[in-house]
């Protein structure tokens, strides 16, 4: 028996900025459009990390009352600091230094996840649907190989996929367009990327893992509106990373850390690079004594222009980090996936009135400052495949002295998974224990992401091969999954004599980081929707 | 002031937790009558005689009260209400059952599941299972309330010699009616009201190893828990899991083998009052809270322990 | 027959209670809210009597601030057949609530009321009882198993010792553990039609019922940290110790 369907004008996965933009677009261009937005997260929000400086351009574009109309976007930027860090010591940048991309004073220290969840608000009283906690798992097909929307997951099987008491079919939607928002590794994004070789003549995309976590601290330790960033210790020059530490309202710091997924060691745990750095004395006399009560984790995309795919398709266009529209250098994506968003809904009023081809979004997309932005931005990540200190000097010619106009285009050589060297090549890392006051073990941190999956339902962290893990990747890898999953899904498990390691996926934990899904050496691991509402319920992220 | 405390009993023996009920009384005031509704029930009424703390016994006995319909009880308990400053019961199935009906009778706010005293009208209690304490203070005249037994010893039992006063019963309503009571089948007690729990961790490593778990958990009449990650990797069926949604375990004794403590279980039985860890990892988390700590190897361990309990000529149902 | 479920929004269970920094309540900006969850088990019951032919409607109530609606708009998704919203600012008691609820009672005239057996926020587990001695009415605490009859209810109670199987007479209040059932999910198009569906507003001030709290939250804090003791060296001590010291066994 087919599956109850509904029909709408636009159908949106992901209730991020860029699907959100795209929404109220759509809604301000034509009031009587069906719009509707497909969210996985139990909220608008749940799922949303950032750290964020925002800045407020696509904003000022898409609704430009927003200060009348309570954004939550209030936190002005006052000053700010780059600073190299050393094991003991810190070097400060002089900021008439640094590139004007990464200055700051006229954006915002905002909470990602509380203005979706504003710009939602705003969408609803347009008339948009917004249902959280249905994910979209499949993309639907015309005969003619066009997309005709997507079907929500069957909710209420059991781990065998049996159904359960509460079982309840999943549904189709069918659209005119369907846009996918999914943000960086959406799976669905993935398959379409496949499916229509959006990625043809691209680079491989590059991804990064973040993280952060939000302290409340002393008056004497805060300084509302500064903005700090650091690269080196204790990365070495070969891994490409570095923090953010943003002085927020109400006390709070914003404090993160991101490491390029490129990196070799399969030793190295992203998890506890970020919870070292905390100990630095210059970044730990901003946290001692506060309390930290709030985490997560989330990959994001580095490759820019280069690894940017195809946003395109029939029936279908691919926007925001579901796409890749970061800016790397900026350490910003907010804008550039709000922008893409506005003009994904001017391409579909377009291809719905006077039956224009998707495929001008294309041309759109490259008049828009966003692509300029992305276009100067090009030659930055991938010079640091150099190591750190002569990526710094390139970046200062490529992006002070030049502004990004060098006529030429470095390239990524590799995907994220196949930069891992074999671990009898590479050192052990012994990181420090946490101390539980500046730093942490993984267990209390997943605590506070509020994370839940339904007990007793398919596991949707797929292998595709089940024994390679232990056969394979432990061997030669020593499993890295153990280390670069930030909540530690993935364990290795020996029995009494410490023989026959088993490969453990304690799937409940997953804060949904897709960090597995981009790194396993083999791609053998394949992130796909868990049931609707699962996952973190992050706050004010 | 003058305290009320509402007796459990089975209409033969008094049950444990109204000595705890009745210790809590006496943080309050030194006042305390308790009474005891029931069908037949003299015997209890001469055990709680002799409890040192108790004033004074009240003893109304009609068929009516028999099964402690919550109905039945209640008009009783609101006709004795004005002469006194606090009514008290245990915050179990009982007390919760009926007290909130006295006070909504009364026309006050209830305070339940109270941990601790601070001055009569002043009381600690848990708010968000747990997650938070909170300090509260009643404005009203006659204060209704619910304590948390395992918060408060039991009285001493004997030595006092209150007068038993008869009460005459009230009419019951006649609005509903006792059909059965069913002990829980299984030879164990339920994990959330079990005096004794006994968990296994990951470290069991396997199904069959929660046999060495299930022989002390028999000779300490204790229940079963488990942790996620035993859940997970499949040795023991989920409604044995620690620290999930809605449980948490307060029992008088918690024993963890094997068991890391992953913040989810800690946080499912950190109010135990006595926590005993068992782990080969002296650094395992779960020794931070735990009130003993044995670092060994939990299948030496487990064996020799069943052993020891064995030696002991008796043990604490 | 018709009846009235009680739904409470309340913070997620999922979400960590974190302790305001003044120390006057628990952080509750910008954090995840459901339907408190035996609710959830209230709704379907009430559903489940509905589908069975047993009863003819179903009402749900909530009272709170206006995003409280979103809790009736869930049990509209799942079968209730109307919603009512008493709009009130701050924490009310149970006290409060339940004389709130009789208004609504003697309104709507339900032989049933369904409700969670405790909210998972203040843990009072006060309403439904208080609700049905301001009413007369019996009450099915701590509901693990229902079986309606024509001027009764089977109600099967979740107690201390086991269970307890009471029949009440109707009308009654039952109160429903997590055991009762396992609650459903809401369909896509069931959620768009309760968005649709007109909920039923009254201001808690305007009932002429004295809602005013008895209670004053002093101070909340988080628990105290548990300390660690000390480290037996074996099996023998411990045992020693749990007997002589601890006495717990």
């Amino acid at each position: 028996m087919p599956r109850e369907a509904m029909e709408y004008d636009v159908v949106i996965v992901g209730a991020g900025p860029a699907g959100l933009s795209t929404a109220i677009k759509l809604k301000q261009l034509d009031s009587n459009l069906n719009v509707c937005i497909l969210e996985k997260g139990s909220e608008v929000g749940a799922h949303i990390l950032s750290g964020n400086v925002f800045e407020t351009k696509a904003l000022d574009e898409l609704l430009s009352n927003w200060r009348e109309e309570g954004a939550p976007v209030k936190t002005k930027v006052s000053k700010e600091k780059f600073l190299f860090l050393g094991k003991n010591k810190s070097l400060s940048w002089p900021t008439w230094l640094l590139p004007s991309v990464q200055k700051n004073h006229k954006n915002y220290i905002i909470s990602l996840a509380n203005f979706c969840r504003w710009l939602a608000e705003q969408a609803e009283k347009l008339g948009v649907e917004i249902l959280p906690g249905f994910p979209a798992s499949e993309i639907l097909y015309n005969e003619d190989g066009s997309i005709r929307g997507v079907a929500t997951l069957d909710m209420g099987l059991d781990k065998d996929g049996n159904k359960k008491e509460s079982y309840q079919e999943g549904m189709e939607l069918h659209a005119k367009v369907t846009v996918f928002a999914e943000g960086c590794r959406g799976h669905l994004g993935k398959q379409l990327v496949k499916k229509y070789k959006l990625d043809t003549g691209k680079n491989p995309q590059q991804y990064g893992i973040g993280f952060k976590e939000i302290w409340e601290v002393s008056d004497q330790q805060h300084q509302e509106g500064l903005v700090i960033h650091t690269a080196g210790w204790p990365l070495d020059n070969k891994t490409y990373g570095g923090s953010f530490v943003y002085h927020a309202g109400k006390k709070q710091i914003y404090i993160g850390y991101v490491i390029g997924l490129d990196y070799q060691n399969p030793y190295l745990s992203p998890f506890d690079e970020f919870q070292r750095f905390k100990t630095h004395k210059d970044i730990r006399k901003m946290l001692e004594g506060g309390k930290r009560i709030a985490f997560g984790a989330r990959a994001l995309i580095e490759g820019g222009l280069q690894s940017l795919p195809k946003m395109h398709m029939p029936g279908g266009l691919l926007i925001g980090c579901d796409a890749g529209t970061l800016n790397m250098p900026k350490i910003k994506g907010s804008h550039t996936a709000m922008k893409s968003g506005i003009i994904a809904a001017e391409t579909i009023i377009e291809n719905i009135k006077n039956k224009k081809d998707l495929a001008i979004y294309e041309e759109k997309f490259k008049k828009s400052w966003a692509y300029k932005e992305l276009y100067t931005a090009r030659n930055v990540k991938p010079s640091f495949g150099w190591g750190l200190i002569l990526g710094i000097i390139y970046t200062g010619l490529d992006q002070i002295l030049f502004r990004g106009r060098l006529p030429l285009t470095l390239n990524h050589k590799y995907a994220d998974h196949e930069a891992l060297k074999p671990a009898n090549q590479m050192q052990k890392i012994n990181y420090p224990k946490p101390d539980g006051k500046i730093t942490f073990d993984k267990t209390s941190s997943v605590y506070l992401t509020g994370t839940n999956h339904t007990e007793n339902q398919p596991v949707h962290l797929q292998l595709n091969d089940s024994s390679l893990p232990i056969n394979y990747t432990l061997k030669k890898f020593n499993e890295p999954a153990q280390r670069y999953c930030p909540v530690g899904v993935y364990e290795v498990q020996n029995d009494k004599e410490n023989q026959n390691p088993k490969f453990i996926i304690n799937s409940q934990n997953c804060i949904h980081c897709k960090t597995c899904d981009i790194k396993e050496p083999s791609q053998n691991i394949t992130w796909v929707v868990p049931e609707g509402g699962g996952g973190p319920r992050y706050g004010n992220m | 002031m003058s305290i009320l405390v509402i007796a459990e009993h089975n209409n033969i023996n008094l049950k444990t937790f109204s000595l705890n009920t009745i210790n809590c009384a006496s943080k309050i005031d030194l006042d305390i009558h308790v009474l005891i509704a029931g069908n037949k029930c003299e015997n209890v009424c001469k055990e709680v005689s002799a409890i040192p703390l108790v004033k004074k016994v009240l003893h109304s006995d009609s068929t009516s009260y028999e099964n402690y319909l919550a109905e039945n009880l209640t008009p009783l308990v609101v006709k004795l209400a004005g002469k006194y400053t606090h009514i008290i019961a245990p915050a179990n199935t009982f007390g919760k059952n009926f007290m909130p009906r006295v006070a909504a009778l009364l026309d006050v706010s209830q305070i339940s599941d109270i941990i601790k005293v601070n001055a009569p009208d002043n009381f600690v209690r848990p708010i968000y299972a747990g997650n938070a304490f909170a300090t509260v203070k009643s404005t009203d005249k006659i204060k209704c309330i619910t304590i948390r037994p395992t918060s408060f010893d039991p009285a001493p039992i004997s030595g006092g010699s209150a007068p038993i006063e008869k009460v005459d019963a009230t009419e019951a309503p006649n609005i509903s009616k006792f059909i059965k009571r069913e002990e829980t089948k299984s030879e164990r007690p339920e994990l959330g009201t079990a005096r004794v729990v006994i968990s296994g961790g990951r470290g069991m490593q396997s199904s069959e190893n929660f046999k060495l778990i299930n022989a002390i958990a028999d000779k300490l009449n204790a229940a079963v828990g488990a942790s996620r990650a035993a859940v997970d990797a499949g040795y023991i069926s989920n409604d044995h899991q620690v620290g999930q949604t809605g449980k948490v375990v307060v029992p008088d004794l918690y024993i963890a083998v094997g068991i890391s403590g992953a913040i989810q279980h800690l946080a499912g039985m950190k109010e135990s009052k006595i926590i005993v860890a068992i782990n080969k990892d002296g650094e395992a988390p779960i020794f931070s809270i735990a009130d003993y700590g044995l670092e060994a190897d939990l299948f030496e361990a487990l064996p020799q322990f069943l052993e020891e309990l064995n030696k002991l000529n008796t043990i604490q149902k | 027959m018709k009846i009235l479920v009680a739904v409470k929004r309340v913070i997620d269970y999922n979400v960590q209670i974190r302790v305001k920094e003044d120390g006057t309540d628990v952080q509750s900006d910008n954090v995840k809210m459901s339907t408190n969850p035996p609710d959830d088990n209230a709704v379907e019951e009430a559903v489940k009597l509905k589908e069975a032919g047993k009863a003819k409607e179903v009402v749900a109530i909530t009272i709170g601030q206006e995003k409280a609606q979103e809790t009736v708009r869930k049990a509209l998704a799942v079968g209730a057949d109307k919603g009512i919203h008493i709009k009130a600012e701050g924490y009310i008691e149970p006290l409060g609530v339940a004389k709130i609820l009789k208004k609504v009672v003697e309104k709507e005239k339900p032989d049933i009321v369904f409700m969670g057996k405790q909210a998972i926020d203040d843990d009072c587990n006060q309403t439904g009882q208080m609700l049905s001695a301001m009413l007369g009415w019996p009450q099915g605490t701590f509901a693990s198993k229902i079986e309606v009859k024509d001027k009764t209810i089977q109600v099967t109670r979740e107690v201390d010792e086991g269970l307890e199987t009471i029949e009440i007479n109707l009308p009654a209040i039952v109160t429903c553990d997590l055991r009762l059932n396992e609650p459903r999910y809401a369909s896509l198009p069931n959620i768009m039609k309760a968005k649709k569906k007109p909920i039923e507003q009254l201001i808690a001030k305007d009932l002429g019922v004295d809602i005013s709290n008895r209670i004053q939250q002093l101070k909340v804090e988080e628990p105290p940290k548990r300390k660690g003791g000390i480290k037996v060296a074996n099996v023998a001590e411990l045992v020693n110790k749990l007997k002589n010291e601890a006495k717990v066994i």
